[in-house]
């Protein structure tokens, strides 16, 4: 047997566009199997197929040599595949234990036997090394904790094909150097992996082979030690891919943002930033680096009006906007990106060209004599779609929800720049997507500072923080803990300000 | 034809008519069970509806009243909201026409506009307390709008009993500058009740329609109702916008309520328990699909099975039969999904 699962020529089509067009993924048992593409490539479809949540049009699948009909997930959980979705299906007041056996209780005389499950449970944990505690309750650990529950979901159920969707998405650093280790210990076990990802980085550690889609095709399947990084980012989107952001020295102008002594609360009422220094000048690009949780997300919605401020002033070109209500910040010139663009940034039942205008929907031309003016909005959403290459099935009719990541935030921003605030604000921004928007939506960025505007842009990953920034300020428990220059940034140097090891470094340090 | 009912683009209006045409399928199979010819049963329902003049004027009576309460329900669907309180707004609605109608008189041209506006208002009013109370306090608004409709009905009929003249069921008659009753529509009808609200309530779905789709107001209105982070990130007063919309939503029940008031009856009776108008309003909404033109049609179905109920009773098929009906299209109308499934698979087949 060469090959434990093959699927060939899949074709899957959804209204207005071909998802997978004539794929084929060939996967060798014991190894990783990397599915490569950007967002909306067609990873997630081809998956759907395989594990019976859609039936392809075309082409057919063999599992083990043997062709077969997967109708629905059970008969895919029938043969020994199974799935960890990107998002959890867990029950969040049940135990671990109890969601590893929902559906398939042990049941004896009617009678659920957890301690048997339990022990069970604790023994494949112990086997591949998982650590995990039978008796949890869900809502009480870690989200990496959380995704290895469903790997034990897979492994109770006797799977030996595991299907990983997206499946460092979620986790921190530490979390996803675990996770390699955990499906490496997998494979040695004797199962197999297939594991959709964008994440270059990732692939080269983990996966043997890679499989890659472009736009619903099939490319390439190549061996990941003999391919660079580039070479994988060229075949998935398709043209040379440059990782290194191109950019002039910026020209700072006068100061756009002013941040002092700024005092904000989290949602439970505890001080997320304490008494925070910062400013912004015209044409240049700051960005905050941090670890996750350091007052990141209350300082962005302090700036953009999402959350009140406890004390200290916030100025916009010499206006206090501190106090101000987010439809008069909007118009005093801030544009922003938020940190979750489907909470904050879109509303995803809306076509796509309603979402287009929601910062403006109430202005002319959109509104006049408090009447929508549909021409308008949909000339605009056109123009914007072309002008930001926002891809979709139905183009502005398009019904937000059903697009992918990638071009949902290539909504928000073509939305929040062409109205040219004299600040951007960008939480985030390229946050799960693939190299080819990222390079993108990097350029915007960099067009904006080039076009005079002030950009603060927040990052988890100091790579992006320090390509993008022209200064980087570091953030620690709810302070500005140095500001130092991007271009002579190290990332020693950065790492250990942002463990806090540099109260000492002053704002006027450049 | 099959690849017309099958084909994605005239969903909207092929799935509820499904879920119609099996209602009536499972009705059949309930009146063969106990032995009635189906045939007999809904040629009397078809009689009772289109019989004679007469007995289309009162169909169009009962319908009436369900397209506001359908029009009341939607409007709060489609902003986020479950307004499960048109009931009790349809009862204070349908005694704030009747108070205005008795207690002035005007020409009739300003009168009657004025009774319904006070109808609305009223119905308007008793959607503020939930609206308000949720925008505030985050109380839930089926909590607070079931309970209002038990205040609404008890309270009502305390104040319908205290109106100078009324007896211990009923309120003297209104003004008749204040009726939306008509000697021209009765007598066309052989002196069947219809009324001019027939007209209010075509109005009124235009009115839906256009608030909706049409104004700035209804884009931010839909877009709390979808989404209320990212309307407050937009800037919209969200907690403002949920007051309004269950305002909007009351009135269309309050004027539900006076299109019996002062349209079939011109008086207020006093009521032992909730007549459901309200809550038909649900399944009225649910197979109009949320849409103006839609709940005008399914508001007209629901309307003859209600009409056709008591001929059919004549035809010695149990009046029980006609709700049983209602019951299976609210059912097959709450399974669009699996419909939609369906019409899927069988596309695929005509492949």
């Amino acid at each position: 047997m060469e090959y434990v699962i093959e699927m060939l020529n899949i074709r899957k089509e959804f209204p207005g566009i071909v998802a997978n067009d004539n794929i084929t993924l060939q996967v060798k048992p014991g190894e990783i199997h990397a599915l490569l593409g950007e967002n909306g490539a067609g990873k997630s479809t081809l998956m759907s197929v395989l594990f019976g949540l859609y039936q392809p049009e075309a082409g057919e699948i063999k599992v083990r040599g043997k062709k077969v009909n997967i109708a629905n997930p059970n008969v895919a959980n029938g043969l020994g595949i199974g799935m960890v979705h990107q998002h959890f299906k867990l029950v969040h007041n049940f135990t671990v234990t109890e969601n590893i056996i929902l559906g398939q209780e042990p049941t004896e005389r009617g009678r659920i036997n957890i301690q048997k499950a339990a022990n069970e449970i604790k023994e494949l944990s112990k086997k591949y090394g998982l650590d995990v505690e039978p008796h949890a309750v869900i809502q009480d650990i870690t989200v990496g904790m959380q995704q290895r529950v469903e790997i034990l979901k897979m492994l109770y159920r006797n799977a030996d094909i595991l299907i990983f969707d997206e499946p460092t998405a979620a986790l921190t650093p530490q979390e996803i150097t675990e996770l390699i280790e955990i499906m490496r210990r997998l494979v040695n076990e004797g199962k197999s992996i297939i594991v959709i990802t964008h994440k270059l980085k990732e692939i080269k550690e983990a996966a043997d082979r890679c499989t890659i889609i472009r736009r619903g095709k099939y490319i390439d399947t190549v061996d990941v030690e003999n391919t660079s990084e580039e070479k994988l980012a060229s075949l998935m989107v398709g043209r040379e891919v440059s990782f290194i952001v191109k950019k002039d020295a910026a020209k700072p102008g006068k100061t756009v943002l002013k941040i002092s002594d700024l005092v904000v609360n989290d949602s439970r009422g505890l001080k997320a930033v304490e008494g925070l220094n910062l400013e912004i000048r015209e044409g240049e690009i700051l960005g905050i680096a941090g670890v996750d949780g350091n007052g990141q997300t209350e300082l962005l919605e302090a700036i953009s009006g999402l959350r009140k401020v406890e004390s200290g002033k916030i100025e916009l070109l010499g206006n206090d906007i501190t106090n101000m209500a987010i439809r008069n910040r909007t118009e005093t010139g801030i544009g922003h990106i938020p940190q979750d663009r489907h909470k904050h940034g879109l509303v995803l039942d809306f076509r796509l060209a309603e979402n287009l205008v929601l910062q403006t929907y109430y202005k002319e031309p959109y509104s006049k004599n408090g009447l929508l003016n549909d021409e308008e909005i949909n000339n605009k959403a056109d123009a914007l779609i072309k002008e930001f290459d926002v891809r979709s099935g139905q183009g502005k009719d398009t019904v937000t929800r059903a697009m992918s990541g990638g071009n949902q935030q290539k909504a928000i921003i073509a939305r929040e720049v062409d109205r040219s605030p004299k600040l951007l604000v960008a939480g985030q921004p390229t946050r799960g997507l693939d190299v080819g928007a990222i390079e993108f939506i990097h350029k915007k960025l960099i067009e904006e500072r080039d076009k005079g505007r002030a950009v603060l842009m927040v990052s988890l990953e100091l790579d992006e923080v320090m390509n993008v920034s022209d200064r980087i300020a570091v953030i620690f428990e709810g302070r500005i803990v140095g500001v130092v220059k991007a271009s002579s940034a190290t990332e020693s140097e950065l790492g250990l300000m942002m463990a806090g090891a540099a109260q000492d470094k002053g704002e006027g340090d450049i | 034809m099959i690849k017309y009912i099958t084909d994605e683009k005239n969903q909207r209006f092929i799935v509820p008519l499904i879920s119609v045409l099996f209602g009536f399928i499972a009705g059949a199979i309930i009146m063969i069970i106990t032995g009635i010819n189906p045939i007999d049963g809904y040629s009397a329902l078809l009689d009772g509806v289109f019989g004679n003049t007469r007995k289309f004027g009162e169909w169009i009576v009962s319908s009436i009243p369900l397209i506001l309460t359908g029009l009341a329900l939607a409007f709060g669907f489609r902003t986020g909201l479950f307004n499960i309180g048109a009931e009790g707004q349809f009862i204070v609605g349908a005694f704030a026409a009747v108070a205005a109608g008795i207690f002035v008189e005007l020409p009739k041209i300003i009168h009657l506009p004025l009774v319904l506006l006070a109808a609305a208002l009223a119905g308007a009013i008793w959607g503020f307390i939930p609206g308000i109370l949720k925008a505030k306090f985050r109380v839930h608004e089926v909590v607070v709008t079931i309970m209002l409709n038990y205040t609404a009905l008890h309270f009502i009929n305390y104040l319908i009993k205290i109106l100078p003249g009324s007896t211990n069921t009923r309120t003297v008659d209104v003004f008749p500058s204040a009726s939306l009753s008509s000697e021209f529509l009765s007598s066309i009808t052989r002196f069947s009740r219809l009324h001019w609200g027939f007209i209010v309530a075509l109005l009124a779905a235009f009115l839906y329609w256009y608030i909706i789709e049409r104004t700035t107001f209804g884009y931010e209105l839909r877009s709390v109702g979808f989404n209320q982070h990212a309307s407050e990130y937009a800037g919209m007063k969200v907690n403002r916008n949920i007051v309004y919309s269950m305002m909007i939503s009351g009135a269309f029940a309050g004027l539900a309520g006076a299109m019996i008031s002062i349209g079939t009856f011109d008086y207020a009776r006093v009521i032992g328990a909730s007549e459901g108008y309200g809550f038909n309003g649900i399944a009225v909404a649910l197979l109009g699909n949320n849409n103006g033109f839609g709940i005008v049609i399914s508001g007209l179905l629901f309307g003859a099975l209600k009409a056709g109920s008591s001929a059919m009773a004549l035809a010695k098929v149990p009046k029980e039969i006609s709700e049983i009906i209602m019951a299976f299209i609210v059912l097959f109308a709450a399974m669009n999904y699996g419909i939609k499934r369906l019409l899927i698979h069988l596309r695929k087949e005509e492949k």
